[in-house]
């Protein structure tokens, strides 16, 4: 087990933070769970606690920003791209200005805190709003890489961080960032699944499932929801043509919507978006909450191998 | 608090060659006012009372007060404004047009599909808009991340907002306050345009956001309250927002919607509607005498 993306997060925004003097973080009141403490103790005169005000937070970032900051703004997934909805939107957005959004606690694997706290609408949200990018990576080499992009790129960014622990899925050595692009961890010919965030590790695990009831899956990781790569996703329709999504989210508006949009218009195959089917989360431990929605290894297997025939 | 009653003796006169200011800022004030009649007429929509009521301090801030240079609109040392209350940008795209930052010839543009000049003001689109608002209440906290900015890079331009007294019902203004007051930003001088309406009638009837001098008191910040009309009055309390140091300050301006135009004044109807040929001509000959 590796680190859960918001740790990841925290060391690497600390460590781009002491060499890039541009950078900014604000944070309202999370600081210790989004992990923005690290770079509060490596760069604390560039660190803005806002209190516990995600609006005044957010159109504070777009302030620095049109003083030349990069402006990293951390709260957790469901006051940001949720409370503060309107300010990234018109503050944020609409002005483009250079300011990231990392959002943790993001999803159903929140757990204990239940379903108030369990952001399952963001992916949706963020990427219906024009001139915003959305990252979700998958594990800590990933999010690293992300953070550092962000950090050397111009424009509103919206990067979706869990809580959990999550399996290393790569390596700094074997990893290579390119943005937009999804990544293909293996090779099947039955079907072809796309994971992003915490669930391609499970999409890892499950494909170990189908494996060994002679079933080939194509596991495609994708770190970049918006713009979405849609080269990978038509070259799997194509090729499969059969698809499964695998997101902690609503399969309302998020990532398996957003692949859908890309089959249905360049090369219409079948696709099973699996996800939270439209309802609110609900407390309990992480693995537990995933596994009553349907999210853990053995029903996200089931649920691949019912679509398949 | 401060209060300024020009008339009545506390004002600083400041020796007699600004008396020749004075007449001046009055007149571009007038100009302004001039030109958000011709703007909203010729868009045959747009925001002309909350426009009219802040004329006189958009006119001190443009042709006075603010460190600004039309020939490059995002020189980094320049003082930002931010238009808190957004829909009243005629009154801003104005004084930009007379400072030179486009040609005045666009006004006659506004709101139009060929034309940058928004409906609200748009960043990237507008030379001199330093930010773009419209939606309510969050330009104080746009104003504090400037301020922030600034003095993170030791630099000592200041940040002016104009917000609205409607727009107090905003709860992200009150966060904005304790963001400037808690980071002691005495580099944000904000205006509270105190014009008593708002679309649906009274402030005080809609819903009641008075007392608003002790509520900034309470909230930290310095407040000097100013008839906004009077120019005099609108320099003096901007160079004591300039002494204090430690607190934001809000020049809490109390003024009349649709201040300049007899028909216009204290009639919230006036908020969001184009004048016809006839209101434009009475209202044009209104301001031509008022000079």
């Amino acid at each position: 087990m590796g680190l859960a993306t918001r740790e990841a997060y925290g060391l690497a925004l600390a460590e781009i933070g002491k060499e890039n003097e541009n950078i900014v973080v604000l944070d309202a009141d999370l600081s210790k769970s989004t992990k923005t403490e690290d770079f509060k103790k490596a760069c604390k005169d560039r660190f803005i606690n806002m209190g516990i005000s995600e609006s005044d937070m957010m159109s504070t970032a777009a302030g620095l920003a049109t003083c030349g900051k990069t402006v990293f703004a951390s709260t957790f997934a469901m006051f940001a791209a949720g409370r503060a909805y309107e300010q990234i939107r018109n503050s944020i957005c609409y002005p483009k200005l250079n300011v990231k959004i990392a959002a943790t606690h993001a999803g159903l694997s929140v757990g204990e805190d239940g379903a108030s706290h369990q952001c399952i609408e963001d992916i949706a949200l963020m990427r219906v709003i024009p001139n915003m990018t959305v990252f979700s990576p998958a594990d800590a080499t990933e999010t690293r890489a992300i953070i550092k992009y962000c950090s050397e790129n111009y424009g509103p960014m919206y990067i979706r961080l869990g809580r959990l622990k999550v399996d290393d899925i790569f390596t700094p050595e074997n990893y290579k960032f390119e943005f937009g692009k999804g990544t293909q961890l293996s090779d099947g010919g039955e079907v072809a699944i796309f994971a992003t965030g915490m669930m391609t590790q499970i999409a890892m695990k499950a494909r170990e499932i189908l494996k060994s009831k002679g079933i080939g899956a194509r596991v495609i990781n994708i770190h970049t929801i918006k713009p979405i790569d849609k080269d990978i996703i038509i070259k799997a329709a194509k090729e499969i043509g059969k698809i499964v999504t695998l997101e902690e989210h609503n399969i309302l508006a998020g990532f398996g919507s957003a692949i859908c949009e890309v089959i249905s218009q360049n090369h219409p195959a079948k696709v099973k978006v699996i996800g939270v089917a439209d309802q609110f989360g609900k407390s309990g431990k992480a693995e537990e909450v995933l596994k009553l929605y349907g999210l853990d290894i053995n029903s996200v297997a089931d649920e691949i191998l019912k679509f398949i025939y | 608090m401060l209060e300024f009653f020009c008339f009545f003796g506390t004002i600083r006169w400041r020796g007699e060659e600004n008396m020749t200011d004075i007449k001046y800022l009055e007149a571009k004030a007038n100009e302004i006012r001039k030109w958000i009649l011709t703007e909203v007429y010729t868009a045959g929509s747009g925001h002309i009372g909350g426009a009219l009521s802040i004329a006189d301090i958009v006119s001190v801030l443009y042709f006075k007060e603010m460190s600004i240079n039309s020939k490059n609109p995002t020189w980094v040392d320049r003082d930002r404004f931010v238009l808190s209350k957004g829909h009243t940008c005629p009154a801003l795209y104005a004084a930009l047009a007379m400072k030179g930052f486009f040609d005045a010839k666009e006004l006659y543009k506004l709101r139009n599909i060929e034309s940058n000049l928004e409906g609200h003001p748009a960043l990237g689109k507008i030379p001199g808009v330093d930010m773009s608002t419209g939606s309510l209440g969050q330009g104080l906290s746009v104003a504090s991340g400037m301020a922030l900015a600034g003095k993170m890079d030791k630099k000592d331009y200041r940040v002016y907002v104009i917000m609205g007294d409607g727009e107090m019902g905003e709860g992200q203004i009150w966060e904005a306050t304790l963001t400037a007051a808690h980071y002691k930003l005495d580099n944000i001088c904000a205006f509270l345009d105190d014009n008593g309406l708002q679309i649906d009638g009274k402030t005080s009837e809609v819903k009641n956001v008075e007392p608003l001098d002790k509520k900034f008191e309470a909230f930290g910040w310095n407040v000097i309250k100013i008839d906004g009309h009077d120019v005099k009055c609108i320099i003096n309390a901007l160079d004591e927002a300039k002494r204090l140091k430690e607190k934001p300050t809000l020049i809490l301006a109390k003024t009349i919607k649709g201040k300049g135009v007899s028909f216009m004044e204290n009639q919230a109807g006036w908020h969001g509607k184009a004048p016809n040929k006839e209101e434009y001509d009475k209202a044009m000959a209104e301001l031509e005498e008022g000079i």
